[in-house]
């Protein structure tokens, strides 16, 4: 079991209202890897978080979690959602709210012992929280609040951690700074990453492996493997070429009723 | 001095014992469940579930029942049938809400109607709307202590889960916390303290003592378990001091007449809000000049 993979989505579909939003989708995060989720917006890659998380009912197929069936699992997933809206004025310090990433699910009113502080403490100096602890968390910068998310994610010791476009409306600085931050404390914890983005270029430098999802149907791989004209072509269902421009990947689709005669399948690279 | 403040006979009223002590219980509770009813926005289902009690005490007046069991009654029931038609979601909650007092109000209506004709005075819709905690029995105190016990450790139980899942249901749910089980839990808890500030300062206005004090607490300090301590300690003091100026009052005018408890418990509590909104400028004042203090350091370096 140690040596499977962390998580097995196995020809999983999931329609909402007669569509389909996830179509037979296979794919596996391998432990301590770090895996991007791609795809532009509604393609279901919530849908997918979702439905590992057991938030979400699937139609067909399975979800395993460390070989285990989905049922609750709570315990071995670190989730840090697409938006969490705090307000300002919510007494709750980021330190506050690591500590619940902790012991939010136990009940009663007992006090952290020093253990547990000293773990929170630990946490928020591995995301370099330490500076804004005693802040409210509604009053942070959204860069600031994502690690705290992180943090409220990571402090349960999860085997896999889930991000839903966690690198969404940041500015280029902040997506730069987490996405780092991401590869360094999931090596750290020796956590797998599972991570949502519609844009894969920041990505490139730390992703093991890919999972483009498009039209509720996905292809995974390495990079190189998945990120050609040929596949996403397929998976698109219409002529798509690949740019490789300075270390950066461009997908780009055919412009529609084009007389210009396009060479099949071209993944174009310029160093 | 004491003599001006404290008119004579204070101390020594039965009534006026009987006043402070469920007041106080009642203040406690409501500041509390008040603090979540804010932070989980839901001051609209806490209004909702006092016109419930409206409902339940009107009922309850005309079937010659104890106020009290008629408020915590409709409330429980109100609680849940507003779970049943979708508080737990979020765009579904106002919608919910809404139905629900909808309803209540206007079974209230038909009671208060009924209270009227039966008892030929407006006495009962003027103490089911408006309290009369001056008339409650000592008898009632026990009752009063149970249930602000049992509420009290309800929201002990279920504070971390609760705390969550009114940051973020999704955060919650994922950690396989039920959030709709603690919400209902909640919504148990709101009932129950809004029947006990409804029997001291009447059902409609119950909602400034649930959602004053502690939207005053939110706004003086920056945690969580000062605010709720704050918010109890606003209840009570606004309770007391109501209590007292209406006991006072009955000597400020020739004729002898009173002024409500309500009046001026409600006034008190928004006096105390109005006062926290002031708190930033002192606030602001003091950054600015932490701010010349940082500036001028850099400027040492």
């Amino acid at each position: 079991m140690s040596n499977g993979p962390v998580l097995d989505v196995d020809h999983v579909s999931v329609a909402f209202a007669g569509r389909e939003v996830l179509d037979d989708v296979s794919f596996q995060v391998q432990a301590s890897e770090f895996t991007g989720l791609i795809g532009s917006n509604g393609v279901g890659k919530t849908t997918l978080l979702r439905s590992v998380l057991g938030l979400q009912r699937i139609d067909r197929g399975e979800i395993r979690v460390n070989g285990a069936p989905l049922s609750r699992h709570a315990r071995v997933l670190g989730y840090v959602p697409q938006k969490v809206s705090l307000d300002p004025d919510v007494p709750v310090r980021a330190r506050d709210f690591v500590a619940l990433g902790l012991d939010a699910h136990r009940f009663g009113f007992s006090r952290r012992t020093k253990d547990e502080r000293q773990l929170v403490e630990q946490m928020l100096m591995d995301v370099d929280a330490e500076r804004f602890a005693d802040t409210r968390v509604g009053s942070l910068s959204g860069g600031e609040q994502q690690r705290i998310l992180i943090a409220h994610a990571l402090i349960s010791q999860p085997s896999l951690l889930l991000l839903d476009e966690p690198l969404a409306n940041l500015d280029p600085k902040s997506v730069e700074e987490v996405v780092s931050l991401l590869h360094r404390v999931a090596k750290d914890h020796g956590v797998a990453v599972l991570l949502s983005a519609h844009e894969m270029n920041s990505l490139l430098p730390v992703m093991d492996r890919i999972v483009y999802l498009t039209n509720g149907r996905a292809a995974s791989g390495t990079t190189d493997e998945v990120v050609r004209s040929d596949v996403l072509s397929t998976l698109y269902g219409h002529h798509v070429d690949v740019l490789k421009l300075h270390g950066r990947v461009f997908v780009v689709a055919q412009p529609s009723e084009s007389d210009v005669e396009i060479p099949e399948h071209s993944t174009l690279t310029i160093e | 001095m004491a003599t001006f403040l404290f008119e004579p006979g204070f101390f020594s009223s039965g009534p006026v014992h009987v006043a402070l002590v469920i007041g106080a219980v009642s203040a406690v509770v409501t500041g509390v469940v008040g603090v979540f009813t804010v932070l989980r926005g839901q001051s609209f289902a806490g209004h909702a579930l006092t016109d419930v009690a409206t409902t339940g005490g009107s009922a309850s007046f005309f079937y010659g029942l104890t106020p009290l069991l008629g408020f915590l009654g409709a409330g429980v029931l109100g609680a849940g049938a507003m779970d049943l038609v979708g508080v737990q979601r979020l765009r579904g909650r106002d919608i919910a809400t809404g139905v629900v007092l909808g309803v209540a109000t206007g079974v209230a209506a038909l009671y208060l109607y009924l209270d009227t004709t039966k008892s030929a005075t407006t006495g009962a819709a003027q103490q089911v709307l408006f309290g009369s905690i001056f008339t409650l029995d000592s008898s009632t105190i026990p009752v009063v202590a149970v249930l602000s016990v049992v509420t009290l450790a309800l929201i002990a139980s279920i504070y971390r889960p609760l705390l969550l899942s009114s940051l973020s249901a999704d955060l919650a749910a994922a950690r396989g916390i039920s959030v709709r089980a603690v919400g209902l839990l909640f919504m148990l808890a709101l009932a129950i303290s809004v029947g006990l500030s409804s029997i001291a300062i009447g059902s409609i206005l119950s909602t400034a003592l649930l959602i004053g004090p502690a939207a005053t607490s939110l706004r003086l300090t920056r945690s969580l378990r000062r605010a709720f301590a704050f918010a109890a300690v606003i209840g009570v003091a606004a309770t007391w001091l109501g209590v007292l100026f209406a006991y006072d009052s009955y000597y400020w005018f020739p004729s002898s007449q009173g002024l409500p408890v309500s009046f001026f418990i409600v006034l008190l509590v928004f006096l105390a809000y109005v006062a926290s909104g002031l708190h930033p400028i002192p606030r602001a004042l003091k950054r600015a000049r932490l701010d010349g203090h940082a500036a001028a350091a850099q400027r040492v370096r």
